[in-house]
């Protein structure tokens, strides 16, 4: 099908708008005929994963957007940069690496992008609104954008989503049409053991097990009746996209587009039905710990997705004022630091042993320390999957309360009752 | 056989390497080495550069493109990407290489079923996307 652009979008790749706005809806049209799309839709923001240094030739292309005063042309948040511009933390970047970074994260706040520095757009103020076209970047981000909130993006890669939103436009395929939101695999929870549905691990050994069963498929999870929570649901959705290639799922009765379960299979039968066992999540659960040491750790690390302020205040209640002999990192964003500046709390929270980690996060850069044979300690599925490819870490898998019992006694602790 | 071209690049000669499970390039390959950094994938270890990469499917981070745009610029790529589906994550990674004046390797489409046959052959692929093994 070939692509048909209107007269204002030819206008911009013809450089109506500078050089950078016409370098952008090239590329957002090369990726509309690589994809099929057979036009381009307006979008109403973008959240742009582009600002992380990965090598030089991602800030020379941020730069080379700059040139001529190009800028977005609708609201776009900042993703995590490689640097933690609030100064909470340190990292070990070379010289080189760090020059290229600032100038990276400076480069995206000069095409206008807001800096958010968050991984949880979505609990920093940015909810598009149901059935709205957007182009957002991260995989947690995507996935929460679409399931959560209801706002239609597909999962928009670095370049792609600072091209979007210079452009104004995305290509119309995917997750923008509506019929391609339709469930088409039951991922039915109802036999496993309610007391561990009700558990704070539920959810990310859940994800972890649902992105690798489906895949890039849409699925919907059956069975279950409490609305387990917006953290939860962010816990879910980020170890989804990171164990498959999840961009939207649905939870009967509770995500907005499946009020109960027919609705979200469009009215439709089903492809497959997984029917989740107690085996399954045991299994989902050991996947998640890779350390061949399960008797140390060298650091604790929470906040991937970013911890909003309902998790500073569960991460307070466990420490109780305790100190932590193991490190623990808490990353998070401008959004929820500001609640705990002010009144004292961040301080009270680094006197006991915590490193809060703003506007970035420990695995997009080097902030644990080189330790030979290091194990990081986590409750977060997504930090489980990336820690040991990006950090070196050997990783234990655990919930809040045992990673931070094992932070105040120095080993790893299991089974708390809280 | 003739595959379908996603991004125009390089006709080239090279060893196939045929990963058995997707893989995620951000947090999965190395930009600085080319190699497979993900402990948990049955290849980790093994160097993606220069081989003509036969992906079963990509998960995981929407930096992909990021990735393999560091491994264009640093020589590192592999020297041609086969996918079973167009995926715009990784191969903006592609497009933008060749915003920024590089030569990029060719990426093409063809049914994962098809990928057994290329296990350590070297391929030969033309710049109209026929392909033949040696």
């Amino acid at each position: 099908m070939a692509l048909d652009l209107s007269d204002e979008q030819r206008a911009i790749a013809s450089g109506s708008r500078g050089e950078g706005a016409a370098m952008a809806m090239r590329i957002v049209a090369a990726t509309a005929r690589l994809m099929g799309a057979p036009s381009l839709i307006p979008i109403a923001s973008a959240h742009i994963d582009g600002a992380l240094y990965h090598g030089d030739s991602g800030t020379l292309f941020a730069e080379k957007l700059v040139e001529g005063g190009t800028r977005v042309a609708v609201r776009a948040t900042l993703n995590v940069g490689s640097l933690d511009l609030t100064g909470c933390s340190k990292n070990r970047l070379p010289a080189h690496e760090r020059d290229m970074a600032r100038r990276m994260m400076d480069a995206y706040r000069v095409l206008g992008c807001e800096p958010s520095w968050t991984c949880a757009p979505y609990q920093a103020g940015h909810r598009p609104a149901l059935g709205s076209d957007v182009a957002w970047g991260e995989s947690n981000a995507v996935v929460f954008c679409n399931s959560v909130l209801g706002a239609r993006t597909n999962r928009y890669g670095d370049f792609l989503d600072i091209a979007c939103a210079i452009a104004g436009f995305a290509p119309y395929y995917g997750l923008h049409i509506p019929e391609n939101r339709r469930a088409t695999i039951i991922f039915d929870v109802s036999a496993t053991d309610p007391a561990f549905l009700r558990s704070e691990v539920a959810w990310p050994i859940l994800g972890s097990l649902f992105g690798r069963e489906i895949g890039d498929a849409i699925g919907v999870v059956a069975g279950v009746h409490v609305h387990p929570g917006e953290d939860a649901l962010k816990a879910f959705g980020a170890a989804s996209a990171s164990a498959g290639a999840v961009g939207l799922f649905h939870v009967a009765g509770v995500t907005p587009e499946a009020p109960d379960l027919a609705t979200a299979l469009h009215h439709q039968a089903p492809q497959a039905i997984i029917h989740v066992t107690n085996e399954m999540i045991a299994d989902s659960r050991r996947r998640l710990s890779t350390a061949r040491d399960m008797a140390r750790i060298d650091a604790v690390a929470i906040g991937s997705p970013h911890l909003s302020a309902s998790e500073f205040d569960r991460l307070e209640s466990l420490i109780a004022g305790r100190k932590l002999k193991i490190p623990l990192y808490a990353c998070t964003g401008r959004h929820a630091l500001a609640a705990l500046e002010g009144n004292g709390r961040r301080q009270s929270l680094e006197a006991s042993g915590v490193i809060i980690v703003a506007d970035t996060c420990v695995v997009v850069t080097p902030i644990l320390p080189d330790i030979e044979g290091a194990v990081l300690m986590t409750n977060s599925g997504k930090f489980a999957h990336y820690a040991p490819g990006n950090t070196g870490y050997g990783v234990i898998y655990g919930s809040m309360a045992e990673c931070v019992e094992s932070a105040v006694l120095a080993r790893p602790v299991f089974g708390t009752s809280a | 056989m003739r595959a379908e071209i996603l991004v125009q690049g390089q006709a080239t000669r090279a060893d196939a390497l045929v990963l058995t499970a997707p893989i995620s390039f951000w947090g999965g390959v190395n930009p600085k080495t080319g190699l497979i950094a993900d402990v948990r994938h049955p290849q980790h270890g093994v160097s993606i550069t220069g081989k003509v990469l036969c992906l079963p499917g990509t998960i995981g981070s929407s930096s992909a493109a990021a990735i393999l745009l560091e491994l264009v610029s640093a020589d590192l790529a592999p020297a041609a990407i086969v996918l079973h589906e167009p995926d715009a994550i990784l191969l903006l990674g592609l497009i933008v290489a060749q915003e920024m004046g590089h030569a990029t390797p060719m990426a093409l489409r063809m049914d994962r079923g098809d990928f057994a046959g290329f296990i350590e052959r070297e391929l030969c692929i033309s710049a109209d996307g026929s392909i033949t093994t040696s």
